[in-house]
């Protein structure tokens, strides 16, 4: 503090303001880095809350807990705050703290516009949970809100669809920040490929936003047109159609998947060079990869309604457009592996979560080529292998990756070291519970249990038990990473500028914690 | 200040992509629409005028279809729906006709839509109507009940290994909605 207020006549570099003014005015991009990530893991446990419910409820067959209305509520906002509010917040708000430190800028090209995409989010979710109050509950009809299912919600329907508004204006805010930052305020020398990798995913994933966000705002405005103002873009009767609003939907939806998982790529081949102690294999055919995965994430949407009657032409063209994604995802893969391959390897936390995420995503990955071969997915379509097959591309996917990027700058932000042994019990414990939670589902989707049912055959107990055990223990697990936060934060060993031996980056010349306006003067890019 | 100069220029333009994808996506109803109509996907069935069949098709006695019609309400509809006949026997190129009988049981009036649905789809553009009550919204006073007719012709090029189509119409309660088709 002694050194902000000598320098503070020199170049009125302020300090951050005092007090809990400091959080709502503040245009610093690593204050709201902070917050966006602080949102994000409040969301994190709301939504795993209500994971739990669902969990509990289906421990056994039979009708335990909850009514059918609440839980079919439960399962849809477990869906819409974990996308909307845990994971994309948690990337933006990892954007915010890491770009402008890896490419040498000051700050975020738009500060204040910043701060107002931070906290739009906050109301946006207020509103989505207040539907839980109103008559006739919380949205119910799944995440994809399918009319015309979706149009029977209750009062709270307008209030979900202005909630749905209100985060995509937020991502498209935080996505035009990230755009115009990357473009314009590199520092000398710093060309497009030299940029991390991280830096990269998230330029391509601001575009795949900008591009798709409004796409969705349109399809649920109609639906609110729809309900009240008496359009039929949906409605059979005037001449609309209920599968155009998948068609529309999946034109968001396929890009969207990849909105939640190339910053994950990137922040993936971050932490394996540093941990394997040699350059990231393959650089530019990663750049090459996450841009071809972008471009065809728009053409597959289809696949995601193989079962709503297409001719066959169609659900060729979508089953084999869908399977040439896994090819420069392979590429990534491979990558990853092959930096590792005859690395001086060590285990910290971030590396430990980082291989485990290259796992995991890759069995989430070839569940996803199963699903993607059209005359299976009639048979697994809807069903609980569905089920798992997201939630291993999104939990141990997303999440994980999420998870190893908190373990690998937490020392950077706050200056002091992770416990390292919580940090390992909790991969171990994550790792071990997380599939028991999500590969007996595998199992229960193959034997035809079908999603979004709160009650189910005899047949499905004892996977179901398996699973719900596995849950319950991997959601426990999750408090241990906020016990594993809140130490560090509290106070931890003092960690070092450079943090880890075999880091690389801008971000790790600067102190640690990093000054709280970093980069004034652009750094010299060898 | 150039830098602010850029950063606006960039803003703009990212803008101005937000607005036309919000755009498109208002778009992709009437191509919607218009892909259907061309590959007649969806069971869409088309329409003809009466006076363009002689000239398009010749009728082919050496062929025969059966023709297979099914009634259905929608969730909310109370209305009796039900077709003259189940299936008829036809042969490609030659029109028609049959009708279907609603009957309306309920205390007030209230106006119908049809919307008609064809399997196997790949049919659907073959089969033209020159009549039909779903071209129409239908009002049935309070307890009435109406024949509905229905003049059709198969596209002599129907695809060979086709021989039974299934027509559907699904009954849709309209009463205080206004025409929009």
């Amino acid at each position: 503090m002694s050194m902000a207020t000598a320098t503070h006549d020199a170049d009125h570099d302020h300090g951050p303001a005092k007090g809990l003014k400091r959080w709502i005015t503040t245009t610093n991009h690593k204050d709201i880095g902070t917050l966006y990530l602080v949102f994000a893991l409040t969301m994190f446990f709301i939504g795993g809350a209500m994971a739990m419910v669902i969990r509990a409820e289906l421990f056994q067959p039979g009708m335990q807990l909850v009514d059918p209305q609440f839980f079919n509520s439960m399962i849809t906002v477990h869906a819409l705050v974990m996308i909307f509010g845990a994971v994309m917040p948690a990337f933006t708000g990892l954007a915010n703290w890491l770009i402008p430190m890896m490419i040498g800028a000051p700050d975020m090209a738009l500060p204040r516009m910043n701060n107002l995409s931070f906290w739009i989010l906050p109301f946006a979710f207020t509103l989505l949970l207040s539907t839980f109050f109103m008559e006739g509950g919380g949205p119910a009809g799944g995440w994809t809100l399918y009319p015309p299912l979706s149009l029977q919600m209750g009062e709270g329907f307008p209030f979900m669809i202005f909630a749905i508004h209100l985060a995509g204006i937020s991502s498209i805010m935080g996505s035009i920040n990230v755009i115009v930052t990357i473009l314009n305020m590199r520092a000398p020398g710093m060309t497009l490929m030299k940029m991390p990798l991280f830096v990269w995913t998230w330029l391509i994933t601001a575009y795949l936003l900008i591009a798709t966000m409004p796409v969705l705002a349109g399809a649920v405005t109609m639906l609110l047109t729809d309900k009240f103002a008496g359009t039929s873009f949906f409605n059979a009767a005037g001449g609309g159609d209920p599968v155009m609003y998948q068609h529309i939907f999946w034109f968001f939806g396929h890009p969207e998947v990849y909105i939640l998982i190339l910053p994950a790529f990137g922040i993936i081949s971050a932490i394996v060079p540093t941990f394997a102690r040699k350059p990231l294999f393959g650089y530019s055919s990663m750049v090459y990869a996450t841009t071809s995965i972008a471009f065809l994430s728009f053409i597959v949407w289809a696949h995601h309604m193989f079962t709503v009657g297409m001719p066959v032409v169609g659900e060729l063209f979508f089953m084999y457009a869908t399977m040439m994604i896994a090819v420069p995802t392979g590429v990534k893969v491979f990558n990853w592996v092959s930096t590792m391959w005859k690395g001086a390897m060590s285990f910290e936390t971030p590396m430990l979560f980082a291989i485990g995420f290259i796992m995991m995503f890759t069995i989430g990955g070839f569940s996803g080529l199963m699903l993607a071969i059209a005359p299976a997915d009639f048979q697994y379509h809807d069903t609980y292998f569905v089920v798992a097959h997201f939630h291993y591309v999104l939990v141990t996917g997303a999440i994980y990756s999420i998870m190893a990027a908190t373990y690998y700058w937490l020392p950077k932000w706050t200056g002091k070291m992770y416990d390292e042994r919580l940090g390992k019990i909790h991969f171990w414990v994550s790792t071990l519970s997380v599939n028991v939670l999500f590969f007996p589902q595998h199992f229960l989707g193959l034997a035809g249990m079908p999603r979004r049912i709160p009650d189910y055959s005899v047949q499905f107990a004892d996977w179901n038990m398996v699973s719900s055990i596995g849950g319950f223990v991997f959601g426990a697990s999750q408090l241990l990473f906020l016990w594993v936060v809140i130490k560090t934060v509290r106070g931890g060993k003092k960690a070092t500028d450079r943090v880890w031996e075999g880091a690389n980056g801008l971000e790790w010349t600067l102190s640690s914690p990093p000054p709280y306006h970093s980069f004034s003067e652009a750094p010299v890019i060898k | 200040m150039a830098d602010a100069d850029r950063n606006r220029r960039s803003v703009r333009r990212i803008v101005l992509v937000v607005i036309a994808m919000f755009g498109f996506g208002y778009l992709l109803v009437p191509l919607y629409d218009v892909f259907c109509e061309i590959t007649g996907l969806n069971g869409k069935t088309g329409r003809i005028a009466e006076a363009e069949v002689a000239a398009s098709y010749r009728p082919d006695p050496s062929r025969s279809l059966t023709i297979q019609f099914v009634a259905s309400n929608s969730a909310d509809m109370p209305w009796d729906f039900r077709p003259a006949v189940a299936t008829m026997v036809v042969h490609p190129g030659q029109l028609y006709a049959t009708y279907f009988v609603a009957a309306n049981r309920t205390g007030q009036r209230m106006v119908a839509q049809a919307i008609p649905s064809m399997a196997p789809t790949r049919a659907a553009r073959y089969f033209n109507k020159t009549e039909c009550f779903c071209f129409n919204q239908q009002p049935l006073e309070a307890g009435e009940e109406k024949q509905m007719p229905l003049r059709f012709i198969v596209d002599p090029r129907l695809p060979k290994d086709i021989e039974t189509l299934t027509l559907v119409y699904s009954l849709f309660d309209v009463t205080g909605r206004t025409a929009s088709q």
